[in-house]
């Protein structure tokens, strides 16, 4: 799947944005090389969303610079170089009727081209796709219908269906039910390693972090850490990007 | 033999502009309505008002003054809701009082203009001629092929706006493509259902055809049909009986919609 050739997936440098006189990001740095997977953890407000929303030409910052595999982050969505999955989709409400191929379909606009000819290759990439996220069996139903898991993997199978080299997810497993997230991270494993897709996702999840990513960036205004995950909770990280709040509920941390 | 009706070249013309109407209007419709943009056709239909007043006045085409006005409009608002500048539908509300406001002062400054108000705004089936067919048939094929030829990426905006846009859909560029679609779809419609029931047929059949459809394209389809059957059955009325061609056709419409609720109810949602 991977397209370009030995850069990094993303360069984020001295990035800062303020809205109204609030500093959201302040002099963010860091690299993120080709086929690495990592999360970005921080307290909500912390700027996680805002972020990845620079990341992806959303939002300009105010300062600073964004490359993805080199480039502005707006050539590097022409090519259908990012796949994107938004917050909240799992429980979105989509009040039209729609199939699963329809959405799946939809991922693939840029790359069929001008016009609505769907190419061997287009439908057999499609499938592929489907199969990998293990929607094939749901095609014809509606997404409305589906639960959030199911609805989870439709939007990943859509995400991937433009081959895109970099695949971004915002709090993927909101209002996902705990076998179906299992499910769910298993699956990125296996695109970070077999297909080598450059993975980059948010979550509060201070768990999900340290059991499934390589790499952790823990934000908050500033980047705190940039670090193994394993690395992530021995060090006085957690502490720091939360604060003294954290410390009175150890449990959270489930460890 | 053929029926008294199709003796008069009127009702054949009637029914050609009908016909072209109840394929594009809804076609549009689709997207609006899965958009939350259902009262862009409104806004648009008010605004043409203005429209065939300036051509009243000017001595031009109704339906290409109608429709001059009601692009520029459609790419205003565009601009404006993607600017964030003022909130989606307050712009289109403060829009569709303008344009009426508009044309209210024209047609005032120009007294004893000879409009006849009630067919622009209800519709008419008797005053459509032949120039008219030729321009509502011509539009409507430009309409559906450039349908057509964008569907991916209209469909696709439609579904997410944010997500076609991370996927490297053009989606200023398709936006502004489809408010013009729309303000086209506005005046070829304005002959048959008139400038107050046009929005109807755009959202009406699409939303009957929500209730039974599995799909997307599937909606589409219904949604043709039923307007299809909603106009064709609405002339045939409008002729016989002497009614409103619009008011006919959106009322049967409103009945299908009905229909099609009851079914969903009986049968089960799809």
């Amino acid at each position: 799947m991977s397209k370009m050739s030995a850069t990094n997936a993303i360069e984020v440098q001295d990035v800062c944005l303020s809205l109204g006189g609030h500093t959201i990001l302040d002099a963010v740095s860091f690299a993120i090389p080709q086929g690495s997977y990592v999360g970005i953890v921080g307290p909500n407000g912390g700027g996680k969303t805002t972020l990845l929303r620079i990341i992806l030409g959303l939002l300009r910052p105010t300062h600073g610079r964004v490359a993805v595999f080199g480039e502005s982050p707006f050539a590097a969505r022409r090519r259908g170089n990012i796949g994107y999955v938004p917050q909240r989709i799992a429980q979105a409400d989509i009040p039209f009727p729609i199939s699963v191929e329809e959405i799946v379909w939809s991922g693939r606009t840029p790359a069929i081209g001008v016009g609505n000819r769907r190419s061997p290759h287009d439908r057999k990439f499609v499938e592929e796709v489907m199969d990998r996220a293990k929607v094939g069996h749901l095609r014809h139903r509606l997404v409305g219908n589906l639960s959030g898991g199911e609805r989870q993997r439709v939007f990943i199978a859509r995400s991937l269906a433009a081959d895109p080299s970099l695949l971004i997810l915002d709090e993927p497993t909101t209002g996902v039910d705990i076998a179906a997230k299992e499910e769910f991270y298993a699956l990125l494993k296996t695109l970070n390693a077999d297909l080598g897709l450059t993975i980059l996702f948010v979550s509060h999840d201070i768990e999900v972090m340290t059991s499934e990513v390589a790499f952790v960036l823990a934000l908050n205004q500033r980047l705190i850490c940039h670090c193994e995950s394993h690395k992530f909770l021995s060090e006085d990280t957690v502490e720091r990007l939360y604060g003294k709040a954290m410390q009175s509920h150890p449990l959270h941390l489930h460890l | 033999m053929i029926p008294s009706i199709f003796q008069y070249e009127f009702m054949i013309l009637a029914f050609i502009a009908g016909i072209v109407t109840a394929i594009v209007a809804p076609t549009m419709g689709v997207f609006l309505v899965i958009r939350r943009y259902s009262f862009m056709a409104d806004t648009l239909a008010h605004v043409s008002l203005a429209g065939v007043t300036v051509g009243f006045l000017t001595g031009t085409q109704p339906i290409l003054s109608a429709m001059a006005v009601s692009a520029i409009t459609a790419i205003w608002v565009e601009e404006l809701r993607r600017k964030r500048r003022v909130l989606g539908d307050s712009a289109l509300s403060m829009f569709l009082s303008g344009g009426l406001a508009l044309a209210a002062v024209l047609l005032s400054a120009s007294r004893g203009l000879n409009v006849n108000l009630h067919s622009v705004l209800f519709g008419s089936i008797a005053t459509v001629n032949r120039l008219d067919v030729w321009i509502i048939l011509s539009l409507g094929v430009a309409i559906f092929l450039a349908i057509v030829c964008l569907y991916k990426e209209l469909s696709c905006i439609a579904f997410d706006e944010e997500l076609a846009e991370t996927g490297g859909v053009q989606t200023r560029l398709i936006n502004h493509i489809f408010v013009i679609l729309t303000a086209i779809t506005v005046s070829v419609s304005m002959r048959i259902v008139g400038i107050l029931l046009i929005g109807a047929l755009m959202v009406i059949p699409v939303t009957a055809a929500m209730q039974l459809s599995r799909s997307f394209r599937g909606t589409l389809w219904i949604a043709i049909a039923l307007s299809l059957l909603s106009v064709i059955a609405g002339l045939f009325i409008a002729y016989y009986v002497g009614f409103s061609s619009g008011g006919t056709i959106v009322l049967l419409s409103m009945a299908l919609f009905f229909l099609a609720n009851l079914c969903k109810k009986f049968v089960g949602s799809p």
